[in-house]
């Protein structure tokens, strides 16, 4: 027991990673970026293909790939969302969605529908453990899973807080007219904003490779985890991701044990529940609870 | 200008002519099946259904302002139900219309929970409902997981009668649900419902019940799809939970919607005619025609957010379905033609009040 649930904390690791950028593209642009699990995806795949191909390690791979990832959501923010956002705020919920479908259909045509798995090209790092007291073997990739995580939504905290650029994320996101009468260039800050959430994107992609396998179609799968971990952990601070990611692996964990196929199903209705309580409770829509999960962080 | 009164219309003579038309074609459709090919009787039969999806989702998005992505929960489920029901006994044809009502009665309950959410955050948790009952369904012994089952009970029908009448169920479900829509849309609903449309806090603001339109809307495209996926079963047979509960459904309708023109009535209907001809030319390209789909919802929705038939609506005024009133400025000669420019036809079909 204590085994499945440390194991679903550091599963929390991932899904705060894949739900960062969700959370915080949200926070800053109001958009929810229907393609987040395609693009992970995307990622995923261009690594594999960095490795087997050209045999260079994911670890290393990634060099290539985030700032690759980082132009993707420069140019994502400049030539799609940016000009949809104009039209209303339903629009962009349809150029993502079109964007995913373009997305997964080219992977497909391009790797078929073969599942790939980054884990044969990281050596013994995909099945290494720890054993901890009380006999708990806890993955080395997990634990760096979940540390990265971490390291991340710290680092994106301070980025956020104690920045000049972040300030001027902020402020965007609070106020964008107002952000710009005091000299904030709103457009630089999005597509800043939205190269920084496509690394964390490209990063949770590497990771989802690693853990697990992945083929053309995976991306849906990843996007509702993301929306699902992002959601719970709602209100307040980046950190609140990470909570909303361990709850989500926690409530999957119990799900398995309770039926052979109730791990997905365990976390939907974690997420439900937890989503019938607030609406109710707070009396706040669901802007109130993503809320301003980076933004407003203090 | 201000000495004439302005007269209110509800249709232009365009309309008045498309509206005999309607009513011609339906005729015709009704008894197509007699000189068509049973592979053209099937075609046909997909296409119904795809209008009524298209008009279902564009009830949903166009009008009622929620963008879903997880529409494929009632098709699914209108699809299971019927698979259960017929399973209990209960006449196969019979079943797929007795299922579509417990599809709109199951959507009552969703909507309470669900219309609090706004925009993207709706969007995505239908498709999270989605993916639940999908996985749901799965847990059904009769279902036997991703395997599927099918409705065994429409095969004691002869084939060349059974294609018929789902042709002409599908036909009339289809002419049904476009008649309810429209009369709804006609009617003083639908000035709330329009009210809504253009600007939603504005429209509570002046009285008009938004919640209660938007949940009469959701469980009018729930019980419309769940028709829609009930035909579907009828046509394919066999229930695969996988195909029937795929984000690929909710990918065809607001491809449809989006090509024919959002919000417009005749819009969807457009677009699930190109859908339907597309699918007919292309849908042996496979993964290149999903690709070319995508892409052509991506473009449309940046470069032509209003579709195809909103466009030439606003261009040049067109009216053929018309839920809308129009106001004309009866002047003297060219004014008279000035009164029909796209500023006034634009002001008087997004500006109007019941």
């Amino acid at each position: 027991m204590m085994n499945q649930i440390v194991q679903g904390i550091l599963l929390g690791g991932y899904y705060a990673l894949i739900a960062c950028g969700l959370s915080f593209m949200f926070s800053v642009m109001r958009i929810i970026n229907l393609a987040h699990g395609s693009l992970a995806v995307l990622s995923a795949f261009a690594l594999w293909l960095l490795a087997s191909r050209f045999h260079i390690p994911p670890f290393l791979g990634l060099a290539i790939v985030l700032p690759l990832m980082a132009v993707i959501g420069w140019a994502l923010q400049r030539f799609l969302l940016e000009r949809s956002a104009r039209g209303g705020a339903l629009l962009p919920i349809l150029t993502t969605f079109g964007l995913a479908i373009v997305i997964d259909n080219v992977l497909f045509e391009q790797f078929g529908a073969d599942t790939r798995s980054l884990a044969p090209f990281i050596g013994s790092l995909s099945y290494d453990s720890w054993e901890w007291p009380g006999s708990i073997y806890v993955g080395k990739l997990a634990v760096i899973i979940f540390v990265t995580a971490v390291v991340l939504l710290g680092g994106l905290q301070l980025f956020l807080t104690r920045t000049g650029l972040g300030r001027s994320i902020r402020a965007t996101s609070e106020d964008p007219d107002t952000a710009g009468l005091v000299g904030v260039d709103a457009r630089r800050a999005n597509a800043i904003a939205a190269a920084i959430a496509m690394v964390t994107v490209g990063l949770a992609g590497a990771f989802l490779g690693m853990r697990a396998t992945f083929d053309p179609y995976a991306g849906a799968t990843q996007l509702l985890f993301a929306f699902e971990a992002a959601v719970i952990g709602g209100a307040g601070s980046l950190w609140g991701t990470l909570i909303g990611g361990i709850v989500l692996a926690l409530a999957q964990t119990l799900g398995a044990t309770v039926h052979p196929q109730g791990f997905l199903i365990g976390g939907h209705v974690a997420f439900l529940i937890v989503l019938f309580i607030r609406l109710y409770t707070s009396g706040l829509g669901l802007r109130g609870l993503l809320g301003l999960a980076s933004g407003k962080a203090s | 200008m201000s000495a004439v009164s302005p007269v209110i219309e509800r249709g232009t003579s365009a309309s008045r002519i498309a509206g005999i038309g309607v009513v011609a074609i339906i005729a015709m459709l009704a008894i197509a099946p007699q000189f068509l090919s049973a592979g053209s009787v099937d075609r046909m039969t997909a296409l119904f259904i795809y209008v009524i999806l298209a008009a279902m989702w564009n009830a949903l998005a166009g009008f009622g302002g929620l963008v879903s992505v997880g529409q494929q929960v009632f098709f699914g489920l209108g699809a299971y139900f019927a698979i259960r029901l017929a399973n209990a006994g209960l006449n196969p044809f019979v079943s797929l219309f007795v299922s579509a009502i417990i599809v709109g009665a199951v959507s009552w309950p969703i909507s309470l929970f669900m219309l609090r959410l706004k925009n993207g955050e709706f969007a995505i948790g239908m498709w999270v409902i989605a993916a639940l009952t999908h996985l749901l369904v799965n847990l059904d012994r009769l279902i036997q997981g991703e395997t599927g089952t099918s409705l065994i009970s429409l095969n004691v029908y002869d084939a060349s009668m059974r294609r018929v009448t789902i042709y002409w169920l599908a036909l009339a479900s289809m002419t049904a649900l476009l008649a309810v829509l429209f009369g709804l849309l006609r009617g003083s609903t639908g000035a709330a419902i329009r009210a809504i449309r253009d600007n939603e806090d504005a429209a509570a603001s002046v009285g008009v019940r938004v919640t209660g339109t938007k949940r009469l809307l959701f469980v009018l495209a729930a019980f419309g799809i769940g028709v829609a996926g009930a035909l579907w079963l009828a046509t394919a047979i066999t229930f695969q939970p996988k195909t029937y509960f795929s984000v690929q459904w909710t990918a065809y309708m607001i491809f449809m919607v989006l090509v024919g023109g959002i919000g417009t009535f005749e819009g969807a209907i457009i677009g699930a005619l190109i859908f339907f001809l597309i699918e007919t030319w292309f849908g042996g390209a496979g993964v290149w025609y999903l690709i070319g789909l995508g892409a052509t919802a991506l473009v449309f929705s940046l470069l032509l957010p209003r579709g195809l038939w909103g466009t030439l609506e606003e261009r040049f005024g067109w009216r053929l379905l018309s839920v809308g009133y129009r106001v004309r400025l009866p002047a003297v000669g060219a004014a008279d033609l000035a009164a029909d420019t796209t500023a006034s036809a634009q002001t008087t079909t997004h500006r109007e009040k019941a």
